[in-house]
């Protein structure tokens, strides 16, 4: 186990994230001679996708699927590396002068970056549905986790809704393990279907469309799907019966476990906090960082690989975690062997082919976006859809401007869980774009540290000096 | 199109919003041209203390006309700002150095301001039980408190509006002419015309003063704060140290805002700054030492605003040196909020009327201009 007193005060490249786009990116440039250090927030690498993939006790691999195990060929790559990969480690700052605040086991450190690689990858996108703040609706992200890291696998009545690939690959792996699933609540607006089809010509050509067809053909099979356009969790002290309706009438069903998921989004916050400029990308409905080809962003040094460019999958974040460090490597090393960029990039091409259809068929419907009334969406601070609309009418003008009036996204999530729907709130109540609405300014520390470990810091000579006045 | 106005005041901090509504309220016409929008920077931002404690001699006066408008700022503005007074503790942490506020507080007490109080380590436990045993004492001033500072200048923005000032956000003043009885005010949006101009410009002001041949040191700084999780409410009163940069003060929902003034790397033109962790640290181990309460708190969020340092660390008041018609107002040196209201009131006398009853002889720009 690393400690944060066994850090060297510098590395040529900080890698943060320890995903598919991580672990590529730290053994690339590790390879190539370049020290590099790669901080992961988790006891294992993998990221989400792989997550627990060097210690989960799912061992029939049928399972989790065949792409799960992917992970493993990545993880033993970079650990044969000689990056050096730290897990437990949360870096909770990131500058534009690449300097790198981490804390492992309570500990904190400040480390300068030659280089630094964001590979920070996707969250899910907020769900705001009556009631989604009630015990027992969790999202189908976290019971994946679940099933990944302790092979633990729901079996009390539970319903899935939502939109999305992973929302089906989770009921097939639920199933596979032996769990049952009471129904599916299916939220993709039919319409989708009008914009998507125009893309299915690249979709079909792409690696995904098989294993998509399969993945739903498998789970239909054995779990009644309804198609909804409003869902609503209901239910005094945890959640009771899920109530949704359609064209067709209201209906009800009792229920445990209420999970949901309508596709991922990047996690910007790190990058946002160090500076880079996003922009709103309209087909994912979401922020993405402006990047060059190289995955660079807007601030020198600092690029973005992985989901955290825009959704794209595991597989490209590996390929672009590769791009992202063979840029670093050149800067940093311009005589070091590395490996041709262009058989890289056209891997990439063919995992993003497709990427449109997906995206256009999976964008969630404008009414699980931007909730109405009563319905929270600031979870930390408990602010409703209704209280964002009307200070968004009163005149406010953009979400940093709301904090002030609500405290929304000021509680210890620092808007992870509200920033989209805000921001789409207050757009749609002053007619703007999400762009001219614009995003939270995110704050270090981005994940939050105790004062015990801020305190840790290694105390300098001047400072020293100055105490001891 | 040109247009006009009776004052054009350059900046939307509380300082620029607090003149536009006290022009306003005395029925003159007042355009505000802000390059961000109200509140952007230092004035929305910072760790909202209404201190009267601890304050220069020059900048008394405007700190106690302006702590009258504190008290009853709701009738003003009509929003409470947030504003509450426990008091502002300034806390000793050896017996020398409560000796020197003793001399401070006598020397007060001799010029007739009577707003600092000594107190004993009895009184200090009192008002502040969470306090480290070893300080000896301290200074109170009991009318002092916090307040929200984001809130405050848009309940002035707000305000000035309704009585009749006109906001312009989101435009950059690029020159400032004289023509003909006027001043003509340039902007990134078409051209303004007054007769009179205010420069509540802050961490800028010095461009503006440039245009008019008053180029004057101003240091643009950016003082850090954070903020922690909700803790359970352990102190009333906002508390400030003197030998070690630390202030202190939890607010109404529990949080802690830590503050005193280490200074983050601004970046003026874009708007951003750049923390510095290892000072932060600095002010972790001294509240670490100060209150225990504190070991289990979590840092939420730390941000730095950006604003201007004038070299005796006193604020710019009163007429340009050189251009009839303009008036300074900037230059707060990182404890602006509390003077936003009376300065305001000063500042609308003073170009509605021609002089002020309240003594700003100390805070001329001449003072940074080479003889």
């Amino acid at each position: 186990m690393t400690a944060a007193a066994d850090l060297a005060s510098s590395y040529e490249l900080v890698v943060i994230g320890g995903g598919p786009a991580g672990l590529a990116a730290a053994s690339l440039a590790a390879r190539a001679g370049v020290s590099t250090a790669l901080f992961d927030e988790n006891p294992g690498v993998g990221g989400q996708i792989y997550r627990a993939i060097t210690s989960t006790p799912v061992k029939d691999r049928a399972v989790l699927g065949e792409d799960y195990w992917d992970g493993a060929a990545l993880a033993d790559e970079a650990k044969a590396s000689g990056a050096l990969i730290v897990n437990g480690a949360t870096v909770w700052s990131l500058d534009r002068q690449r300097l790198v605040g981490v804390s492992i086991g309570g500990k904190a450190r400040v480390i300068e970056a030659g280089r630094v690689i964001i590979a920070t990858g996707s969250q899910e996108r907020p769900f705001p549905i009556p009631g989604w703040t009630l015990p027992g609706v969790m999202t189908v992200g976290a019971a994946q986790t679940v099933l990944k890291a302790q092979g633990l696998v729901v079996c009390e009545r539970t319903v899935l809704a939502g939109s999305g690939p992973l929302l089906w690959l989770l009921a097939a792996q639920t199933l596979r393990a032996g769990g049952k699933i009471d129904a599916i609540l299916d939220t993709t607006p039919r319409r989708n279907w009008l914009q998507a089809a125009v893309h299915l010509p690249d979709f079909a050509l792409s690696p995904y469309f098989a294993k998509g067809l399969a993945l739903l053909r498998e789970v239909r099979a054995r779990v009644p799907v309804h198609r909804v356009d409003r869902i609503e969790a209901v239910g005094a002290d945890r959640v009771r019966e899920v109530v949704f309706s359609s064209a067709g009438g209201t209906r009800r069903l009792p229920v445990d476990l209420l999970l949901l998921h309508q596709g991922v989004v990047p996690n910007v916050n790190l990058a946002n906090a160090a500076g880079v400029t996003h922009v709103w990308n309209d087909r994912q409905l979401c922020f993405v960082p402006v990047l060059d080809a190289d995955f660079g962003s807007s601030v020198p040094g600092i690029a973005v690989a992985g989901d955290g460019a825009g959704i794209a999958g595991g597989t490209a974040a590996a390929e672009r975690g590769r791009i992202a460090a063979i840029a670093a490597v050149r800067a940093l090393k311009p005589d070091a062997v590395v490996p041709d960029t262009q058989a890289i990039r056209q891997r990439l091409q063919r995992e993003e082919m497709g990427r449109a259809f997906l995206d256009w068929l999976n964008r969630p419907a404008d009414g699980f976006r931007m909730p109405e009334g009563e319905t929270i969406a600031c979870r930390c601070e408990e602010v409703t859809a209704q209280q964002v609309r009307e200070t968004a009418r009163m005149g406010c003008e953009g979400p940093n401007q709301m904090k002030a009036f609500l405290r929304c996204g000021m509680g210890p999530c620092q808007g992870r869980l509200c920033g989209l729907t805000v921001t789409e709130l207050i757009a749609e109540e002053r007619k703007a774009t999400p762009d001219e609405v614009g995003y939270y300014r995110l704050r270090p520390p981005v994940k939050p540290i105790t004062l015990a470990e801020l305190a840790s810091l290694p105390i300098s000579e001047a400072e020293r000096k100055a105490v001891e006045r | 199109m040109v247009r006009t106005a009776d004052v054009v005041v350059i900046g939307g901090g509380i300082h620029g919003c607090s003149t536009a509504l006290h022009l306003a309220l005395r029925g003159l016409k007042p355009i505000l041209i802000e390059k961000d929008y109200a509140g952007r920077h230092a004035s929305g931002v910072n760790a909202g203390g209404v201190r009267q404690l601890a304050r220069d001699l020059q900048e008394i006066p405007l700190s106690i006309s302006s702590m009258d408008i504190w008290e009853c700022i709701e009738a003003l503005v009509g929003d409470d700002c947030g504003f509450e007074a426990h008091g502002t503790v300034l806390v000793a942490e050896s017996e020398a150095e409560l000796a020197g506020f003793r001399e401070r507080v006598d020397d007060l007490n001799l010029r007739g301001f009577g707003h600092e109080e000594l107190i004993d380590a009895a009184e200090l436990r009192r008002l502040v039980p969470a306090v480290s045993d070893r300080c000896p004492g301290g200074v109170v001033s009991r009318r002092d408190g916090a307040a929200d500072p984001f809130r405050t200048t848009q309940a002035f923005r707000r305000r000035a509006v309704e009585k009749g000032a006109e906001v312009v956000e989101g435009v950059t003043v690029t020159g400032l002419f004289r023509s003909g009885a006027n001043w003509r005010v340039e902007t990134s949006a078409g051209v303004f015309e007054a007769p009179k101009v205010v420069n509540a410009a802050g961490a800028w002001a010095d461009r503006i003063a440039a245009m008019l041949g008053e180029p004057v040191p101003l240091a643009v700084v950016a003082p850090m704060l954070m903020v922690t999780s909700r803790l359970p409410a352990f102190i009333k009163p906002v508390v400030i140290l003197r030998g070690r940069k630390l202030s202190f003060k939890q607010l109404g929902n529990g949080t802690v805002v830590i503050g005193g003034g280490h200074l983050a790397t601004p970046w003026r033109d874009s708007n951003e700054t750049v923390l510095d962790w290892q000072k932060l640290a600095v002010s972790a181990r001294t509240v670490w030492e100060l209150f225990p309460a504190m070991h289990a708190a979590t840092v939420v969020r730390a941000w730095a605003g950006i604003e201007a340092y004038m070299p005796d660390g006193i604020p710019v008041v009163g007429r340009s040196s050189t251009s009839e018609g303009v008036f300074h107002q900037f230059g707060f040196s990182t404890h602006g909020f509390q003077l936003g209201p009376g300065t305001g009131a000063v500042m609308a006398e003073l170009v509605a009327t021609g002089s002020t009853n309240t003594p700003i002889d100390g805070l001329g720009i001449e003072r940074f201009l080479k003889k």
